[in-house]
């Protein structure tokens, strides 16, 4: 009568399958690998880069243990450490600067492993080691900027439609501009609401005076805006600092997490993060005498030989020392397509910016102008367009022999020079390497030396019965383990003191089992009745418990943050693979001892004592 | 082996008054402390700079905590970490200087006193974010309230969702009570620990409950008194009780000897959880529901086709 139709079998076996195949690469460990991915949208990683990097190797006698190209990254696994870093130098030195090339530990398990996605479980900075960061942004600085640009820009387009006024002032979100008659006020207020939509404009008719205030959904915007821009400002320059997987991420409407695993100099982290890179516009000198007497290493005073990045390679251009115009004129630089449908690059500068850049273009028409990226000062030119007519209005465009991608990286970097708005610390968080390994082995011991205990005691105590209520437990561990592999959810040190408690509290289940069908024994109902009356009376007992339990998880998973939040991922599903293991399991194992059993007299399940009548 | 050979129903509801009284004695106890000497908040709470270090061999505190006095960062906190080689210092937050500073500073300092030391973790956190844990860790134990209560009423019946909410909120206050007098730090896995034990603990009334229905529903206990059956229904769980929290004990108790400084915390409030888990359950729940006036006809709906779903 305790058996279980065949379809029930399998689901389990089926489980156990998939938990072990997920759970293995846990097991395999990790080796040293060098990872080779691209600054630029325009530089790819292709096959012909893994040609150069094979050679690069060969050249310096190193012989790499695998390399393959995964996604927009070259990997390069090597056997040891010393050789994952001189390999590093020797790749750095084969490519140059173009590249991100970062020292990274990939997992060892085989191939096949990989090819069905099964991968190691991610482990957060507690236990890996690392720098963490949360970051907010001053979201009131970055709207008083923006409303310094509006002001700017209703100075102009009053000037422009030249309606007299008196003075712009911005007062907090508010710009006032002081009309002297209605006839101006009435005037001033169409040029405004008509060229500059996105203001509120609202006028006050006794005091002749002109209020303009931001939208709300513009407000929304600029602030969604700051933490994009941050967000990409962050990203170019932590990939200086060569960290294999560097997570940036928005975390609330104001706040950026930028984690860094494995980097151990937070103040040279905290340095690049909080740098500040600047744009100058200057311009380029074409002179052929000057160019050749440069690069033969005879550089003019008064100029700069420097770098020019490009698709087709990196090439020599000389520039003039004098700076025409800095990044902070440069209110945002977007990728888009010029009127003949070509890839471009759109700059909008502030009012200052535009009236220096209509007088330089005035004079150098037909001449080249170079916007170029300092940084740890050292500088490069992002692009040199050629100027082709005066450029007046602040908004400028760069077209030409670009592609998209091109476009894009330009753009990007020209932003790159300045964060929409300022960030400060708020929060940080240095864990050393040998500490990320010795919490890991706690815990570790910790898990295995509480499950040996609990399955020594419940052998001892429930007999066979405890063997399975054991089994059951250790598949719960697997089940736990594989699906945090498959989901990639990030494993912390409370993480792994949940799955402990998971253990401890799953075994309760089988107590309630067991002790029911003790009870079931002992008012003399046969053995396999005990069974069946055992498990249906817990199950209804289990299933409460585990839900009320399952409440409080889920309050943690929403309301928690950082270890929280890891404790409560981790508590939630085993929760859900405790009910799966002590229930369906266990009954199985129950149905295959003793379900062919037809006269069954007695179970194993401990000694049964029976008060004396 | 059965450990548990109880011939009779203990009266446990005939010392309802005595319990209840100790219970309330241990609360008032526990809420005394958390008024007077209040929790031990961890750096992520009050915002400030914790760095720990590792010597060779065994650190002098006194001589760390006067180099670090000299540096006049504020009120420092010295003190060893699990062993006499690991110490922990802890540094209020200051305008003006930033962490990078702050703890390249100390480093630098006792770098120069022994150059054997190693920073191993540096935490930093600033002062707005401990104000924004605090009102997240209550909204989120107050929605777990609301939950179970929620649960536990659609499940049980109103009277037992009240009382076993009061009897998990009184384990809570007790384990809070206990870190304030010891001055425990209390540090966000230590809140998450408590939270896990509002979760577990219900369990355990949980199943005190199920028993008392199902007791209500049993014929042959038909002529029974209320009190009788809810003692039988103790009685009866008695054993899986203590089974169970034997064995969980026996993971935490893992986590206490082998998981080290970082999830000490953590262990030390599911034990102080989990013992007065297994008092609260029975000693305090069962009688707040028998005197909100639980029955027989509260548990025993007339029309009721099966009685009890069988897997």
């Amino acid at each position: 009568m305790n058996r279980y139709p065949l379809w029930k079998y399998l689901v389990i076996a089926v489980a156990l399958i998939i938990a072990t195949i997920y759970t293995l690469p846990n097991f395999y460990g990790e080796t040293p690998a060098v990872q080779v991915s691209s600054t630029r949208q325009s530089i790819t990683v292709d096959t012909a880069l893994m040609g150069r990097v094979e050679e690069a190797l060969k050249a310096q006698n190193i012989s790499p243990d695998g390399l393959y190209l995964d996604g927009s990254s070259l990997k390069i696994r090597f056997k040891d450490a010393d050789t994952q870093i001189k390999a590093r130098d020797a790749i750095q030195h084969a490519l140059g600067d173009s590249y991100i090339i970062a020292l990274n530990l990939l997992p060892a398990s085989p191939q096949w492993l990989a090819d069905l996605k099964a991968y190691p479980m991610f482990l957060g900075l507690d236990l890996r080691g690392g720098v963490h960061f949360l970051l907010q942004v001053d979201m009131q600085a970055a709207i008083d900027k923006t409303m310094e640009r509006y002001a700017g820009d209703i100075r102009r387009e009053l000037k422009n439609k030249q309606v007299r006024y008196g003075s712009i002032k911005r007062n907090g979100n508010v710009l006032e501009v002081q009309l002297r008659d209605a006839d101006t006020l009435k005037a001033a207020q169409n040029v405004v609401s008509r060229t500059l939509p996105t203001l509120v404009v609202s006028s006050d008719d006794a005091a002749y005076k002109l209020t303009a205030t931001l939208k709300p959904e513009e407000v929304t915007k600029i602030q969604g805006d700051a933490v994009k821009q941050n967000i990409s400002t962050l990203h170019n320059r932590v990939n200086e600092l060569g960290t294999s997987e560097p997570i940036i991420q928005q975390a609330g409407p104001n706040r950026i997490v930028v984690e860094l695993p494995g980097i151990q100099d937070t103040a040279r982290a905290k340095d690049i993060i909080g740098r500040t890179a600047t744009l100058e516009v200057r311009m380029v000198e074409d002179d052929q005498g000057k160019v050749s007497d440069a690069l033969a290493g005879n550089i003019p005073a008064g100029y700069d030989l420097l770098d020019e990045a490009t698709s087709h390679g990196d090439s020599k251009i000389l520039v003039k020392k004098d700076v025409e115009l800095t990044g902070d004129n440069i209110n945002d630089a977007q990728a888009g397509f010029d009127e003949n449908g070509a890839p471009a690059v759109h700059i909008n500068l502030d009012s200052t910016g535009a009236s220096i850049f209509r007088q330089v273009t005035a004079e150098n028409i037909g001449k080249r102008m170079a916007m170029i990226l300092v940084e740890k000062g050292r500088a490069e030119v992002v692009t040199a367009p050629v100027i082709r007519s005066e450029i007046g209005g602040g908004r400028v465009q760069i077209s030409g022999s670009m592609n998209p991608a091109e476009a894009n990286d330009t753009a990007l970097l020209l932003r790159a020079g300045s964060l929409a708005a300022p960030m400060n610390i708020i929060e940080e968080r240095t864990v050393g390497p040998s500490l990320g390994k010795e919490n890991i082995e706690k815990g570790f011991h910790s898990t295995l030396w509480g499950f040996a205990a609990i399955a020594v005691f419940m052998v001892i105590y429930y007999g066979v019965f405890g063997v399975f209520s054991a089994i059951s437990l250790a598949v719960n561990v697997f089940l736990l383990l594989a699906i945090l592999s498959i989901l990639q959810a990030t494993l912390t040190l409370p993480g792994i003191a949940a799955i402990a408690l998971a253990l401890g509290m799953a075994i309760d289940a089988n107590v309630l089992i067991n002790e029911r069908i003790r009870e079931e024994l002992r008012n003399g109902v046969p053995p396999h009745s005990a069974i069946q009356a055992g498990y249906g009376h817990a199950w209804a007992t289990i299933l409460d418990s585990n839900v009320t339990t399952l409440i409080a998880g889920l309050a943690l998973l929403i309301f928690g943050t950082g270890p929280v939040r890891g404790f409560a991922v981790v508590h939630c599903i085993g929760i859900l693979t405790s009910m799966f293991s002590a229930v369906l399991v266990s009954r199985g194992l129950v149905n295959l001892w003793y379900g062919r059993r037809r006269k069954l007299t007695s179970l194993a399940i401990g000694q049964v004592w029976k008060p004396e009548k | 082996m059965e450990l548990f050979r109880i011939k009779r129903d203990i009266p446990f509801m005939s010392y309802g008054r005595l319990t209840t009284a100790i219970s309330l004695v241990t609360f008032i106890l526990a809420v005394f402390f958390l008024a007077t000497r209040g929790l031990n908040y961890s750096v992520e709470f009050t915002g400030g700079t914790v760095l720990e270090v590792q010597y060779q061999q065994s650190a002098d505190l006194n001589l760390i905590r006067d180099s670090v006095d000299s540096l006049k960062l504020g009120e420092a906190t010295v003190q060893s970490l699990g062993s006499s080689s690991d110490v922990m210092i802890r540094l209020p937050n200051k305008p003006g200087t930033t962490s990078a500073q702050l703890s390249e500073k100390v480093m630098n300092l006792l770098k120069a006193k022994d150059s054997t030391v190693q920073l191993r973790k540096v935490d930093f956190v600033g002062p707005s974010v401990g104000e924004e844990l605090v009102t997240h860790g209550l909204t989120a134990a107050i929605l777990v309230c609301l939950g179970i209560m929620a649960y536990l009423a659609i499940r049980f019946e109103w009277r037992f969702a009240v009382s076993a909410i009061i009897a998990n909120m009184h384990d809570v206050v007790i384990i809070l009570g206990c870190f304030a007098f010891f001055r425990w730090e209390f540090s966000l896995t230590v809140l998450a620990g408590v939270l896990a034990v509002l979760g577990y603990s219900v369990n355990e009334s949980v199943v005190v409950f199920d028993r008392i229905r199902e007791n209500f529903r049993k014929p042959g206990l038909r002529g029974k008194t209320t009190a009788s059956i809810i003692d039988n229904a103790i009685t009866a769980t008695m054993s899986r009780t203590i089974i169970t929290h034997f064995s969980t004990e026996m993971m935490v108790v893992s986590m206490l000897v082998f998981g080290g400084p970082a999830l000490h915390g953590f262990a030390m409030a599911l034990t102080i959880g989990i013992i007065f888990g297994i008092y609260s359950s029975v000693l305090v729940a069962s009688p707040i529901a028998l005197w909100l006036g639980v029955s027989r006809e509260h548990m025993v709906k007339p029309v009721k086709p099966k009685e009890e779903a069988v897997v």
